[in-house]
């Protein structure tokens, strides 16, 4: 019984699925959508209501719930609608740098301002010419006095020119030492270029960064010096979950869509449902969508139990997000011509799991982690 | 051994369409794509040019070409990676409606238009309740005297906007079976009771102006019935073929594309990195992928070969669209990944081919209906 929750977990899925059919707006989806804008009334009142920040401490305005929690928030609100789903499930994203490794004052300073609605937050690893493990950084922060000094330029840097504060992996100390320190939106030298449009996920900013002799405290440094990447690497592990879930309510809601419609279309004096062949992809979505949430919640309830299952999370985002791009694409498919059309939504969903497939972990490195995890060490 | 033929004109055709896409497509892209429209200018420079309806013969401004032509111009044009200039449907779909079953008086009317770019055509069969079983359409078409009277909506129409000229399937009420209700009609767009719609928002083929059609009491004179009355369906029928054929190159070309494109991005990108080779688990993914494109042309070239010859080669047309369609579709998807980061932008060339060989699996006939096809054809 995979899908056993108990109460509070009934509770949740049962807000979120309100909340999201009351406050998402077709016609409202459409034109941010279309404008590349962030949904922000809407992530306000999410905020209001609690769905922000839901895993943080109480103390930091957060509801203290698990992983398997936020994962069935970002089910029900990806299955109402992907895109907006996603902008608000990705605000908080990489808050877990605080959260997991950063000083008390940082997190007391910033956590609840995040939960509350009042700034996004960041994370900027990747440059341009990094690969999955970060080897070569050619961002810097030098030590000066009481003083780090940052200088250089990262790219799609989710939320990045909406941000309230963005936490940046950097070179600190010769080769080997990367560090994530924490560096306010508002500093002097700091400055975000657009990436212009993207395929999906058209309402969350994705631009790069750059930084100009930025100076912030050295109290700004998240968690110790020279464990930034490893920090880096544990954050983006929870996060496949998180991207896991978008794209599973992601899948969901495609399904939804094609199910009513197949249910109603008639073509050659029935109603499509009743050919065998839709039945069957009807029955291949299903599947694939149950095993993905089975795989989900599989690995989100490792991480609260304790055991950060990041094989399981890293396999629960791979096989997610195909299945997303799989269903979004069958589901067009059982709608025909309608499927293509924007009026009909299944086709944004279907760019939005596109986009979260590379998003973050793309498959290759997701591949490598969890071959690294079945084989153990190589005699 | 070469299975299609290509004469050293061929290679010159395709030489001088190429360098006119350069010159004359490719820079206007990004504009059309946000317009969601090309300008008729373009299907004007391109009829002067030569490279509309080459397979109309001389005698009303032709080229009189073989079908290879046909096949040059779709791909040189698939190469531009868009989907707005769509001239394989205007002179390989459309156009052979009106050369193949036009009256003389028809064709002297409309050809040489077709062929300067003068008039766009586009073909009215789809209606909002009607994709698949074309034989369940509403729209109707009642004979008064030396006057037609068309009623209904068509929608999902290709040059929907920019269209002059119509081939419109429709029905005739008072006929009880279906299939010998079907008439095709040319329908002027100045006609009264004639209206387009507004180009439709869509996943791709930002560029194509993809609209609804609506007839209300639209009177044309009956002398625009494209041949015998009740004729519409086997008609249809005839020049599916053809279509999907060409259907089938257009998606094989779009992935050709896909992966050439990525196949250098990945060498650049590497060579920057000052890596030697790429990863293995990339390198097999190309080779797999650089397979599946060589089998869908392999095969094409076959048809292509055979459909000049004249042969009868539906089952196998369906065959090879609904392959090639999917296959292009996973070449897109997997080449995608492949960019990783910069494969969520735009402003990568192959997220709009991404975006665009969706399509391809829809129109021209559902994959299904493909199956369909061939399952009958194997006596199923």
């Amino acid at each position: 019984m995979i899908y056993q929750l108990n109460n509070s977990q009934k509770e949740i899925q049962k807000a979120a699925k309100e909340f999201a059919k009351g406050e998402f707006d077709k016609d409202l989806a459409y034109e941010l959508d279309k404008n590349q804008e962030f949904p922000e009334k809407i992530w306000k009142k999410a905020a209001e209501l609690g769905f922000i920040g839901m895993c943080f401490p109480e103390k930091y305005s957060g509801g203290e719930l698990d992983v398997l929690d936020n994962v069935l928030l970002a089910e029900e609100f990806c299955r109402k609608d992907s895109t907006i789903g996603s902008a608000l499930m990705l605000s908080a994203f990489a808050s877990e740098c605080l959260l997991r490794f950063g000083s008390n004052e940082m997190k007391e300073k910033y956590l609840p301002r995040v939960a509350e609605g009042e700034m996004l937050s960041g994370v900027a690893y990747s440059e341009p010419e990094t690969d999955a493990a970060f080897d070569s950084l050619k961002t810097t922060a030098v030590k000066d006095s009481n003083e780090w000094i940052i200088n250089g330029e990262k790219s799609y840097v989710l939320n990045a020119g909406m941000a309230g504060f963005y936490c940046v992996l950097c070179q600190t100390n010769g080769d080997q030492g990367t560090s994530l320190i924490l560096v306010e939106s508002d500093r002097e030298g700091i400055s975000a270029v657009d990436k212009g449009e993207k395929l999906g996920l058209r309402m969350t900013a994705t631009s790069d960064l750059k930084f100009e002799n930025v100076k912030v405290p050295l109290e700004h440094l998240i968690g110790k010096e020279g464990n930034g990447r490893k920090q880096l690497q544990t954050v983006l592990d929870e996060s496949c979950i998180l991207i896991a879930s978008l794209a599973l309510g992601t899948a969901q809601g495609a399904f939804d869509r094609a199910l009513d419609y197949v249910k109603q279309r008639e073509q050659f004096g029935k109603k499509i449902v009743q050919f065998q062949v839709t039945q069957h992809k009807l029955a291949d979505m299903a599947t694939k969508i149950d095993q993905a949430r089975a795989i989900i919640y599989g690995a989100a309830r490792s991480f609260d139990a304790g055991k950060r299952d990041v094989k399981l999370a890293c396999m629960a985002k791979l096989i997610a997000c195909r299945a997303a791009v799989e269903v979004a694409s069958e589901a067009i498919q059982l709608l025909g011509g309608y499927g293509y059309m924007t009026e009909y939504e299944i086709e944004r969903f279907y760019r939005d799991a596109k986009n979260m497939e590379i998003l973050g972990r793309a498959p290759a490195n997701l591949r490598d982690i969890i071959a690294a995890s079945v084989i153990g060490r190589i005699k | 051994m070469e299975l299609l033929n290509y004469t050293a004109e061929h290679i010159r055709f395709r030489e001088r369409l190429r360098s006119f896409c350069q010159k004359e497509v490719i820079p206007n892209i990004e504009k059309w794509e946000q317009d969601s429209l090309v300008p008729k200018q373009i299907w004007q420079k391109m009829g002067r040019q030569g490279f509309l309806c080459t397979a109309v013969s001389p005698e009303y401004g032709g080229l009189g070409g073989d079908f290879l032509y046909s096949v040059i111009a779709l791909e040189e044009m698939t190469r531009t990676n868009h989907y707005g200039l769509d001239a394989f449907l205007h002179s390989d779909i459309v156009v052979p409606y009106i050369d193949s079953f036009g009256s003389e008086e028809q064709k002297k009317k409309y050809l040489p238009g077709c062929v300067s770019g003068d008039i766009i055509t586009a073909v009215a069969m789809t209606e909002p309740d009607v994709g698949s079983d074309l034989a369940g359409m509403s729209t109707s078409a009642v004979e008064e005297g030396e006057s037609v009277i068309i009623n209904g909506t068509k929608t999902f129409i290709s040059n929907g906007f920019n269209c002059d000229l119509v081939v419109v399937a429709a029905i005739d009420p008072a006929v009880e079976n279906s299939y010998q209700a079907i008439s095709l009609y040319l329908v002027e767009a100045e006609t009264p009771g004639f209206k387009k719609g507004e180009p439709l928002d869509k996943l791709g083929v930002h560029s194509q102006d993809t609209t609804e059609l609506f007839f209300t009491n639209c009177r044309i004179p009956a002398k625009n019935r494209l041949g015998h009355k009740g004729t519409g369906f086997p008609k249809l029928m005839e020049k599916l073929q053809q279509e999907r054929l060409l259907v089938a190159i257009l998606a094989k070309t779009m992935a050709e594309f896909i992966l050439e494109w990525t196949l250098d991005h990945l060498h650049a990108k590497h060579s920057t990195n000052g890596r030697k080779s790429l990863p293995q688990a990339i390198q097999f993914a190309l080779v797999e992928m650089e397979t599946e494109v060589k089998l869908g042309r392999t095969f094409l070239e076959k048809l292509i070969a055979e459909h000049i010859q004249g042969k009868h080669i539906v089952a196998e047309t369906s065959m090879a669209k609904y392959w090639n369609t999917e296959m292009a579709n996973r070449i897109a998807s997997r080449c995608l990944n492949l960019c990783g980061e910069f494969g969520m932008l735009e402003s990568c060339p192959i997220v709009r081919t991404f975006r665009d060989v969706r399509v391809t699996t829809i129109f021209a006939g559902t994959n299904e209906i493909m199956k369909g096809i061939v399952a009958k054809s194997l006596g199923l």
